[in-house]
């Protein structure tokens, strides 16, 4: 364990509201150092687990380790944690300044190491002398930085965010995510971060927590997550993915009564959910060995910038018409007339990226 | 022709839009703007009129020269002060827990709260002035069970004098403390206690640092109207204080209905406006300063 951040150990924690489970059961270890997200829909249960960690909200049993202290049953005040709000909850009628140095003036630091550690602090947040502004004369990004330096200036072994980003515009955004991991490279401290957005989480994680109706549904790397999904809800939530029926019987695999080979081959019968990512899938001209083939309609053509985004109505025996969602590079940079629509089009996925899901 | 001379698309047809907006503004404030000049601005200007009035019908300072040098003028006003002060704190000090217990219960519990609060202030001043001298006279409800549980031999004197006004005057006056204060209260974001707390404060530090700075303006809003109006309360004081208490409003009124003195009723009266323009002054000041965020 270094010096500067815990590890976190969450155990069973589970809690009910009348007959709905906001967290059932979860188990969940955290490193020391680092960059957890907690990823899921709204009503997931992923802000009450990080209201479980501050001490706001309790569990109805369970319990949470920082490092090897039981805190589950301590208030909020004496963990020692950063919090980041989604509304921030900076203090109206405080400065800039006295926003920040509240932590350490709580803590009975002297008002000289106060001032330096509120200058560093903001200086890390690139806020360096905006201290004697008041919180409404901030826009909304530097009030973000605001929150982030109040939360960091103790140098709290471990951080909560609550969506922090969510109410800034796209571009902001962006921007934000890239400095807040590069903030928590610098500082090391054990992250913890909730957010819907799946590409932030993709972008910022070490590891992703997927949390859907209270039930820890995966963890992994962002890779692990988005190349592997577990099971039809992550391969639908994270992702563009057109999900297709697939029906193994005796070790062949068919969709749509036609034979196809998946990447695994030892499936057990059953149904499963065929997972086509856009950018994995293809326009094929012929038909080459290692790839699986769809033959379908193209009914919209979008234009997306960079790319442009296919919608294909695949050839069903039964009526039950299928999309599969296929991205191409722009067609100026690859100097090939794209498929109209109305054409028919033949989509090919390569067996390796052929996985299903149940 | 240059482009400059030409006539723009509707320019002249939007510019008549606006002024009919304007118009239209107008025609709706009329109606107040003119019960506001009868009713309150000729009126005012006449009292204002009046005080310099001598009793010879000369123009004169005597109106305000005898307040200066009256003892029993001097007395009424210490004793509005006082009356007014102690009435303003008392409030404070009973409506403030209890904003601060509805501000954190639920909507649906807090509204039923708000009915409690209400109900009496719907409900007559007279009626409820007179239901307090029921209860506190001499052989009134509140006395008559404090005998027969034991808990006194004789009667205590609780009404017509100091204690009976105040008890009544704070009845009446808490709502006017209350809605302010806890329209304010309900109004400060909830997250801000909970980062306070985070960030290592005790609960009751986080409320000294973070909740009561921020509910000051709505807490200074009802002090203001709540001393502003005990100021020129007249009713309660006039009926619990059993002729004992006399303030500034009964002094006015028996100037009138007594001496037929319209000029000293009038001096009186200017005090009065003037004293509470001069502290709406001040708390004006007082409120806009806090709301800027300086300390």
């Amino acid at each position: 364990m270094n010096e500067t951040s815990l590890n976190i150990s969450i155990r069973e924690v589970t809690k009910k509201y009348d007959q709905f489970y906001a967290l059932k059961d979860v188990s969940l270890e955290i490193k020391s150092g680092e960059f957890m997200t907690l990823l899921g829909p709204s009503g997931s249960g992923k802000t009450t687990l990080l209201m479980v960690l501050a001490g706001f909200t309790n569990p109805d049993y369970g319990s949470v380790k920082f490092g090897d202290e039981e805190v589950i049953l301590k208030p909020p005040h004496l963990r020692g944690i950063g919090m980041v709000f989604q509304n921030y909850a900076l203090f109206p009628h405080m400065t800039v300044e006295q926003n920040v140095g509240y932590p350490q003036k709580l803590r009975g630091v002297s008002t000289a190491e106060t001032k330096r550690s509120v200058e560093e602090a903001l200086s890390t947040v690139k806020l360096e002398g905006l201290g004697h502004r008041g919180i409404n004369e901030l826009s909304g990004g530097q009030r973000q930085r605001v929150a982030l330096a109040r939360a960091i200036v103790f140098k709290p072994k471990i951080l909560l965010m609550d969506e922090p980003l969510s109410a800034l515009d796209k571009k902001l955004r962006e921007e934000m995510q890239i400095e807040l991991r590069q903030l928590h490279d610098t500082l090391n401290m054990t992250t913890v971060y909730v957010t819907h957005d799946q590409k932030e989480a993709l972008t910022m994680s070490d590891r992703i927590t997927v949390i859907n109706d209270g039930e820890l549904m995966q963890l992994g790397t962002p890779n692990e997550i988005y190349e592997h999904p577990n099971n039809h809800f992550i391969a639908d939530f994270i992702g563009e993915s057109s999900l297709l029926p697939v029906a193994v019987r005796n070790g062949k695999a068919s969709l749509n009564g036609e034979e196809i080979t998946l990447a695994e081959k030892t499936k057990k019968s059953g149904d499963f959910l065929l997972v086509v990512r856009p950018e994995k899938a293809f326009l094929a001209d012929k038909k080459v060995k290692g790839s699986n083939y769809f033959v379908g309609n193209l009914i919209d053509s979008i234009f997306q910038g960079e790319s442009q985004l296919l919608v294909v109505e695949l050839n069903s025996g039964d009526d039950d018409g299928r999309e599969v969602r296929v991205r191409v590079p722009n067609e100026s940079v690859t100097q090939k007339a794209l498929p109209l629509v109305g054409e028919n089009v033949t989509i090919g996925l390569k067996v390796a990226d052929s996985y299903v899901v149940s | 022709m240059t482009i400059a001379e030409m006539e723009k698309p509707n320019e002249r047809g939007l510019q008549q839009v606006a002024a009919n907006e304007r118009l239209t503004f107008f025609g709706l404030t009329l109606p107040y703007l003119l019960m506001v000049t009868a009713l309150i601005v000729i009126p005012v200007g006449w009292l204002f009129y009046l005080s310099f009035i001598g009793r010879d019908g000369s123009l004169s300072f005597e109106n305000y020269e005898r307040m200066m040098k009256s003892k029993a003028y001097i007395r009424i006003f210490l004793t509005t002060f006082k009356i007014s002060i102690l009435t303003t704190i008392i409030c404070a000090a009973i409506g403030y827990p209890l904003a601060y217990f509805m501000s954190q219960l639920s909507r649906k519990w807090a509204n039923i709260c708000m009915i409690g609060v209400l109900i009496p202030f719907w409900t007559s001043l007279l009626v409820r002035t007179y239901a307090w001298l029921v209860l506190l006279q001499k052989k009134g409800l509140l006395n008559n069970m404090a005998i027969e549980m034991g808990l006194i031999s004789e009667p205590i004197k609780i009404v017509h004098n100091t204690t009976g006004t105040l008890i009544g005057m704070v009845h009446i006056m808490l709502p006017f403390l209350i809605l302010p204060l806890y329209a304010n209260m309900r109004a400060i974001d909830k997250d801000t206690l909970k980062a306070a707390s985070s960030l290592g404060a005790t609960p009751t530090r986080a409320f000294w640092t973070v909740f009561f700075p921020l509910s000051l303006p709505g807490l200074l809003a009802g002090l203001l109207i709540v001393f502003v109006l005990c100021l020129g309360f007249y009713v309660t004081p006039a009926i619990l204080g059993g002729g004992r208490v006399i303030m500034a409003a009964m002094k006015i009124s028996s100037n009138i209905e007594l001496y037929f003195s319209w000029g000293a009723a009038s001096a009186l009266g200017v005090v009065l406006l003037v004293v509470t323009g001069i502290i709406l002054f001040i708390a004006s000041k007082l409120v806009s300063m806090d709301q800027l965020g300086n300390r």
